[in-house]
């Protein structure tokens, strides 16, 4: 068998494939966020007018700024498929690992149901515009999940590059809408007089309220050290497309709210469904509709199938190291997958997607992913003592440390106070489920794991031990 | 009934299709391939072949 490696002694074995390089990395860190300048980021100037979106916008920045340069340090070191739960488990322990695991699953399944419920949704839209009511979603959704799950399924560079080309795509149609207002196409001129006379219609609590929906720009990111196993080149390829993914993610975040902002009443676009669609159709130009409508589609899609493959790499290493049943740490002989993770997450999907309101299914996210950034804080600072940088070589270092670190724990801090604010039933729901999850794993299921095979990384003994 | 009724039956059609294809492919890979061998991935493998963590 060719796809398998062995060496002299050893039984042969499967291992995940290394054909992926940087730009794979941009479109799988890009992919699953991009659906958010698209949707949901609007909210925020909901919630505290349009001075409030933009402050929420780049503030959010500098939080999932801190995030991929703390991300891109340890995981240019911590090269092991899983991300941030390996990370957990060679700098922190076993069941800050576990919780990880379960962040990362319960994120991106989350944010894949919360996707297949808007491609639904896009698609009664166009069926409405054109004159056909009541359009049942679910084959619509289901059939986003199942084709994804499929390709995924079949390997991960068809499936990455089929992101790279949707996500430049979605990418390109808010560049191509910009230039296309600067250049005058638009019907309505950019109209920014709410920023003077309605600055901030619900005061300074408007703006932490906004902050919430500010991370839609971003949240996601995170995920592109999921692909450490797969890449040829983890030391160089992840710290690169980290961080060409978060510029691009700033880029387009600003753009997106200056088109936005400019074109829809602040009163409208705090409510609306579709933001970037509509400022689209706001301009009057068929073409940009249907580019715009293009890249909503393709940002969801994108979105959905980098959830697919980030929430498998997470449940495949977890069952690798026996933290769950070791059947999911298998790999598929001939696509070499993490095959029955990804079918077995398929259901899970489903049932959120069919059984779940969007806004709940989405905060759900945001709180996983929330407790993940606030993860990274102290596992940056164990990991700059345990090992500091004359210790063990890294692919990037990031800058002024512990800076990132303080910023990133403070703005988590904020972002809790203001998913409280809306949702703090949600937030204490969420808290129970991991609590409870921990004393199953802590008193039932660590008995299983083998405790010298998870450590992994040829490092030398950390400081102090 | 119109283009989309059509494309409705079309999505629940290709939905089959593609579990069918996911739950066919898994039993068979089950069912051809020794357990020990599909799960015998192990982490940090490039780290014992490529990745030095020596200055």
């Amino acid at each position: 068998m060719s796809n398998v490696s062995t060496n002299a002694g050893e039984p042969e074995r499967l291992q995940l494939l290394r054909v992926l390089g940087p730009a794979h990395v941009w479109a799988l860190g890009v992919g699953i966020v991009l659906v958010g300048e698209y949707m949901g980021w609007n909210f925020s100037v909901g919630k505290g007018g349009m001075i409030a979106g933009l402050v929420a916008c780049w503030v959010a920045g500098l939080l999932y700024t801190c995030v991929a340069m703390i991300d891109s340090e340890v995981t240019s070191t911590v090269a092991a498929a899983g991300g941030q739960y390996a990370q957990a488990k060679h700098i922190v322990g076993p069941l800050m690992a576990f919780n990880v695991g379960l962040y990362l699953v319960m994120a991106y399944t989350m944010l894949e149901a919360a996707n297949a419920i808007t491609v639904g949704f896009l698609l009664d839209s166009v069926a409405g515009m054109l004159g056909h009511t009541g359009l049942n979603q679910q084959p619509f959704i289901v059939l986003a999940i199942m084709f994804l799950a499929w390709l995924n399924y079949r390997g991960v560079l068809a499936t990455l590059t089929f992101n790279l080309a949707i996500v430049a795509i979605a990418f390109t149609a808010i560049v191509v809408l910009f230039l296309a207002i600067q250049f005058g196409v638009s019907a309505v001129p950019l109209d920014f007089s709410a920023v003077t006379e309605e600055p901030l219609p619900y005061g300074w609590v408007g703006i932490v309220a906004a902050l919430h929906f500010g991370l839609w720009y971003y949240l996601g990111i995170e995920g592109t050290c999921q692909a450490a196993e797969e890449v040829r080149s983890p030391a160089r390829s992840l710290p690169y497309g980290t961080m060409a993914g978060i510029m691009t993610l700033l880029i387009a975040a600003t753009m997106t709210w200056y088109m936005c902002s400019g074109l829809i009443p602040w009163e409208y676009l705090g409510q609306a469904g579709t933001p970037l669609f509509d400022a689209a159709r706001v301009t009057g130009s068929t073409w940009l509709m249907v580019l715009l409508f293009i890249g909503t589609m393709f940002a969801t899609l994108a979105s959905a199938n980098g959830c697919i493959n980030d929430a498998s790499r997470a449940w495949f290493s977890m069952g690798r190291d026996r933290y769950l049943p070791s059947w999911f740490g298998a790999v598929h002989p001939v696509y070499r997958t993490p095959y029955r993770s990804i079918v077995f997450l398929v259901p899970i999907a489903l049932i959120f997607a069919l059984g779940a309101p969007l806004d709940q299914v989405v905060t759900f996210s945001i709180l996983s992913g929330l407790l993940g950034y606030t993860f990274m804080t102290f596992n940056m600072v164990m990991f700059r003592r345990k090992w500091p940088l004359d210790t063990i070589k890294r692919g990037y270092v990031h800058p002024f440390h512990p800076l990132p670190t303080i910023i990133l724990l403070i703005l988590c801090s904020t972002a809790f106070f203001a998913v409280f604010l809306g949702y703090g039933t949600q937030l204490i729901a969420m808290m129970c489920f991991y609590i409870i999850a921990s004393l199953w794993f802590h008193y039932r299921r660590y008995q299983f794991v083998r405790r010298g095979d998870q450590f992994t990384m040829p490092w030398p003994k950390p400081l102090g031990y | 009934m119109d283009v989309w009724n059509i494309l409705e039956y079309l999505a629940w059609a290709l939905s089959i299709m593609f579990g069918a294809l996911l739950l066919l492919d898994l039993v068979r890979i089950d069912t051809t391939y020794d357990n020990a061998l599909l799960t015998s991935s192990r982490e940090g493998e490039i780290e014992a072949t490529q990745e030095r963590h020596t200055i």
